[in-house]
């Protein structure tokens, strides 16, 4: 008798306790959710976040809070997301190609499959810059000067084993030239270089083009069809270049987060995406807006893990 | 508009409110070691959503200024410096807070960041757009040959001591190396730690190489922190202004050496200031005061970080290049805000770019009023109070800002674990400061060897990317210089002594 009071108790408490539980998630979010970017500020991880920011509180509410947790090129936040609480109140941004490159170069505390992506919002696609005064007109410019001065042309581009370099590699072998990559500490000290003529080109991102106005030209962009902030400029797709590839971002979870609230948390990134004065917004700063929802993560991230591990294979970044 | 208009523009109450209280916010932020002006600056952008960019600029830039300008309290006071721009700041600034001078050296770093702020501010409004070019000027070899000079600095530093000062630089050199690598992305030095991952973090090495010793030497040794005058002496300012005039001089050269090196992205205030004090040094007259408590040091620094302000906005607006950590924040502030920085925006949109220059210069105005209210009474509350509250209260402050660079536990740790370190270095006469230029300028100078020599290498012409290029040559020629005046001198010096004896 005893016993069954107290098991219909037990039932009862959990009975009540999954309704606080389902009561809890329909009120998703009901305070500020903390935002960590595992960059520093003012980079582009920042400024997209950012610009998120305050259509999250127009829609939803509640604010996105942003911090930042520095270090080792994202790993040191990586390495600790799961160790946040799972209540949809914590999350991550992230970034490829770096969180499937860097587990494979050494132990950094995290690997690629423990990340719980559920959402990639926008990618900044990789482009071949050169300065307005440049003697390159054309990629086929380049490419000739190449065939004839092989390791000659120096590109500067951010880091190694990234976006940029990736890109690099791939269209040298595509293009079955030989050019000389110089990785420089972020897109800003990379353009940085471009603008003084230290390097002859730039394997940068649209939005350099776009924040550099007048002052650099793009050659390709790596996207599927050609940016609406640069109709002039072709695709590397069109000048028969099989290269689509940028700098992935989007949000994670820690891994103890509920199932609805990932959910949900994926559709709220999405419908951010889906305003238009958003998208003109992100479109202005040269970004280019992707819809990986949470349900579509896992065929994304395997098929870019292929590419982009046959690539940094390639440029030797990983054995 | 003409300047006047933009002036008025500038000269709202709203505007004066922002100024003001953007000052003393950065102020009570940078005298807090770990809190650094980059992070004061984050802090505010959702707030800066809402306003028209020149304000959300007067703000940001108040807020910036006045956190540099706070750096020099727990330089001064505590021998710790607030932030990596005044890590020179120390090197005079404490020994004059132990002698019972350390109300007069925060009013002289008062009226050097003053100057060294309107000087900054000034280039910055008349001649931005050609200066800005310097900071497309300087590529990787430069870089590398400025750390290198740098490097030189600390023979100058660590007098009588040259072979200490080498040890303590190259295990600073060899700090800088741990982590993920910038360039190379190679994971080094780490043992397999996770704590290490993120490399060794300036700031917090910086606390704990600094604060850390003092805060044990407090608890060690029965004596008062400080000396302390117990008639009220004001603000002393009398005799800062005189002192401030007769180093007109020093003011102005450092001043210039401030903005000059605050163009360039990729060197800081730190660099900023440690050449500013290098070269006050050289040109005194009485060297062997200098590391002793000589006031010249004091103000050499501060006019020479605050000038990096004004300085760093100038490829920051004009290139879209942001000249130091915290203009990145401003940068990605004023992109979210629609603003598009380019040599237009001086063209095209004066009403906010001068509207803001203006409102800097009157930020850095009032920096003056403010920063010597908040000295005094960072000055007197550091004095006066009982160690037994001081020790604990600056211990907490240290755990609390080396966390919240971050936002990392790993920095905590090897914050503390430097600062031990750092203090059993010192009983054998290890100086902080060498170790802190290794771990500063470590990165600096390998990063610029390494682009370098893949550009020489790909133009076959290593020889010339490291020694045909103008700039580099002039800052080899300063390296030499730097290296070998001491030398000469001495010599020289002996050579007259014996011609005397004859």
């Amino acid at each position: 008798m005893i016993h069954t009071i107290k098991r219909s108790f037990v039932t009862a408490l959990i009975a009540a306790l999954a309704a606080v539980a389902t009561v809890a998630s329909a009120e998703y979010p009901e305070k500020p959710i903390s935002y960590v970017i595992p960059f520093g500020p003012g980079g582009e991880s920042d400024i997209t976040a950012r610009h998120q920011q305050p259509f999250f509180k127009k829609k939803f509410g509640q604010d996105l809070v942003i911090s930042y947790k520095p270090g080792g090129g994202g790993a040191v936040g990586w390495s600790q997301l799961n160790d946040m609480p799972g209540d949809g109140y914590s999350i991550m941004g992230v970034n490829l190609p770096h969180i499937i490159v860097k587990p494979l170069q050494k132990d950094v505390g995290f690997k690629t499959d423990e990340l719980a992506t559920i959402y990639m919002f926008h990618y900044t696609p990789d482009a071949v810059v050169v300065a307005a005064d440049s003697q390159f007109k054309t990629l086929q410019d380049i490419i000739d000067h190449a065939k004839n001065n092989p390791g000659k042309i120096t590109f500067s581009g951010s880091g190694k084993g990234t976006a940029n370099h990736l890109a690099q590699v791939t269209f040298d072998k595509l293009a079955e030239i030989k050019t000389t990559y110089v990785a420089f500490k972020g897109t800003g000290a990379s353009v940085t270089a471009l603008l003084g003529n230290q390097v002859m080109g730039q394997w940068g991102y649209t939005s350099v083009g776009a924040k550099h106005a007048g002052k650099v030209r793009l050659l390709a962009v790596a996207m599927e069809q050609r940016h609406p902030r640069f109709p002039d400029v072709p695709t590397f797709k069109e000048l028969g270049f099989d290269i689509v590839s940028g700098a992935y971002r989007g949000i994670a979870v820690p891994n103890s987060t509920p199932e609805d609230i990932r959910a949900k948390l994926s559709s709220m990134i999405g419908q951010i995406n889906d305003d238009p004065d958003f998208k003109q917004k992100m479109e202005n700063d040269g970004f280019a807006l992707v819809n990986v929802d949470h349900q579509g993560m896992k065929a994304f991230m395997d098929e870019k893990a292929q590419a982009y591990v046959s690539a940094a294979k390639e440029a030797g970044v990983i054995k | 508009m003409n300047s006047l208009g933009y002036l008025l523009a500038a000269l709202t109450p709203y505007h004066i409110a922002l100024a003001l209280s953007g000052v003393v916010a950065g102020t009570v932020v940078g005298s807090l070691p770990g809190l650094t002006a980059t992070m004061a600056v984050a802090v505010l952008i959702p707030i800066t959503f809402s306003m028209e960019p020149a304000s959300a600029l007067i703000l940001m830039g108040a807020i910036y200024t006045g956190a540099i300008y706070g750096g020099a309290y727990a330089a001064i006071l505590l021998n710790t410096p607030g932030t990596p721009s005044a890590i020179a700041t120390t090197f005079d600034g404490y020994p004059m807070a132990k002698r019972g001078d350390g109300d007069l050296a925060i009013t002289l770093a008062c009226i050097a960041s003053v100057c060294g702020g309107l000087v900054g501010a000034l280039f910055l409004l008349s001649l931005a757009p050609p200066l800005a070019n310097v900071a497309l000027a300087f590529g990787p070899v430069e870089y590398f040959w400025l750390a290198i000079l740098g490097l030189t600095l600390i023979s100058a530093l660590s007098q009588g001591n040259l072979l200490k000062g080498m040890i303590g630089a190259c295990f600073g050199l060899l700090l800088s190396c741990i982590g993920v690598a910038e360039i190379s992305a190679d994971v080094r030095l780490t043992f397999g730690s996770q704590t290490l991952l993120g490399g060794i973090e300036v700031v917090s090495a910086l606390i704990g190489l600094y604060c850390i010793p003092v805060l044990i030497d407090l608890v060690a040794t029965p004596d008062r922190h400080l000396k302390v005058e117990e008639a009220s002496r004001g603000f002393r300012l009398q005799e800062a202004l005189r002192i401030s005039l007769r180093s007109k001089f020093n003011l102005a050269r450092s001043s210039v050496i401030g903005t000059l090196v605050g163009i360039l992205p990729g060197a800081g205030g730190s660099i900023a200031g440690l050449v500013a004090y290098s070269e006050a040094r050289r040109s005194s007259k009485q060297q062997e005061r200098f590391g002793r408590g000589a006031s010249e040091g004091v103000q050499a620094t501060e006019a020479a970080n605050n000038a990096t302000v004004g300085g760093g906005f100038i490829p920051t607006l004009v290139l879209g290049i942001p000249g130091t950590p915290p203009d990145a924040v401003i940068l990605g502030a004023l992109l979210i805000q629609g603003v598009r920085t380019g040599p237009n925006l001086f063209t095209e949109h004066g009403s906010i770019v001068y509207v803001f220059i203006w409102g800097l210069l009157l930020a850095t105005v009032l920096m003056l009023p403010a920063g010597l209210l908040i000295g005094r009474y960072a000055y007197r509350s550091i004095v006066t109070v009982p160690k037994a509250m001081l020790v604990p209260t600056v211990a907490f402050m240290t755990l609390i800002g080396t966390y919240s660079i971050r936002n990392s536990v790993s920095d905590v740790v090897i914050m503390t674990i430097l600062g031990v370190l750092g203090w059993i270095l010192g009983r054998f006469g290890f100086s902080a400061s060498p170790i802190v230029l290794g771990l500063i300028l470590g990165s600096i100078a390998e990063q610029g060897f390494v682009q370098g020599w893949i550009i020489g290498a790909a133009a076959d012409d290593l020889w010339g990317q490291f020694f045909g290029r103008p700039i580099s040559l002039g800052i080899v020629a300063f390296i030499l210089l730097s290296l070998f005046s001491p030398l000469l001198l001495s010599r020289l010096r002996l050579k007259r002594e014996l011609a005397r004896a004859d």
